[in-house]
């Protein structure tokens, strides 16, 4: 799947997209199943425009995709966006699973 | 056991590990007091940890470097924030140069260590960790990794290539 023009997700580009509500509710949504632009305008108190705005900060922070569809836009979840974030902290955590082994055994020796 | 939980949060970069020890909190709090302890456990056994500075009050810092298996050397600093013996501290952790100068756009983690007692001289250790960038998180895996964690980075390999691709 093509992200962007091939950078790795921008994480402050991440953050500035998450921080507004209505854009985490569009990203949660669209993680399942896709929606038309439209479909989605329907959904809240706010005009089309207003929705392809937020929908277009999504699509810069690589969280979603947008592909055109006959008349309609259609968005989707764009998994890979958060998949990065994913694999690195899998990697951190397994670093501190492996600290809490050491500890394990610095605090049985010093037991003993 | 003493992995209890481990919580990560994608949107806010952020990882929750918690881990209960056999131990006492004022011994718990000892591993991150004393710089010979903490050498022990903080770099993973490939790239152990080496503290030359640790003066462990509020507003106090650290200076520490890993040796890696080819004997390179990565440094980092650790500024703490909150320091209240035995239950809870508070510090940022970056990346040096070569002098031992914080490299700023790298960026810091932001840590919340607190221990509590969990019942028949036990210790529950919470460590909050929050980054500010993939790349200061990735940086840190590239030292001393593990099997587990190549697993975790030829993954990203596969990510990144795939994002690559026109």
């Amino acid at each position: 799947m093509v992200v962007d023009q091939g950078s790795a997700p921008d994480i402050d580009k991440v953050f500035q997209a998450l921080a507004d509500s209505t854009r985490r509710d569009i990203v949660s949504r669209v993680a399942t199943s896709e929606f038309s632009v439209s479909g989605l305008a329907s959904l809240y108190a706010m005009s089309f425009a207003a929705v392809q705005k937020h929908v277009a900060v999504l699509e810069r922070a690589s969280l979603v995709t947008k592909e055109k569809r006959g008349r309609e836009q259609i968005v989707r979840g764009n998994h890979e966006g958060l998949a990065k974030a994913r694999s690195l902290l899998d990697g951190y955590e397994a670093l501190w699973r492996q600290r809490a082994g050491l500890i394990v055994d610095l605090l049985n020796e010093k037991q003993a | 056991m003493a992995v209890i939980s481990s919580t990560k949060n994608l949107e806010a970069l952020s990882l929750t590990f918690v881990a209960e020890f056999d131990a006492a909190v004022d011994r718990v709090w000892e591993i991150w007091q004393d710089p010979r302890q903490l050498e022990r456990w903080w770099g993973p056994p490939t790239w152990p940890a080496t503290f030359e500075d640790h003066d462990f009050v509020a507003g106090g810092t650290a200076s520490y470097y890993m040796t890696g298996p080819d004997g390179e050397k990565a440094r980092g600093w650790w500024r703490f924030t909150a320091v209240d013996a035995p239950n809870r501290l508070e510090f940022d952790d970056g990346f040096a140069d070569d002098r031992g100068e914080p490299v700023a756009e790298m960026g810091t983690t932001h840590a919340v260590v607190t221990l509590e007692h969990a019942g028949d001289g036990r210790t529950r250790m919470t460590v909050h960790s929050i980054f500010e960038s993939e790349d200061q998180l990735e940086k840190m895996l590239e030292m001393g990794m593990e099997e587990g964690l190549k697993e975790a980075m030829s993954q990203i390999d596969g990510i990144l290539a795939e994002q690559r691709r026109p």
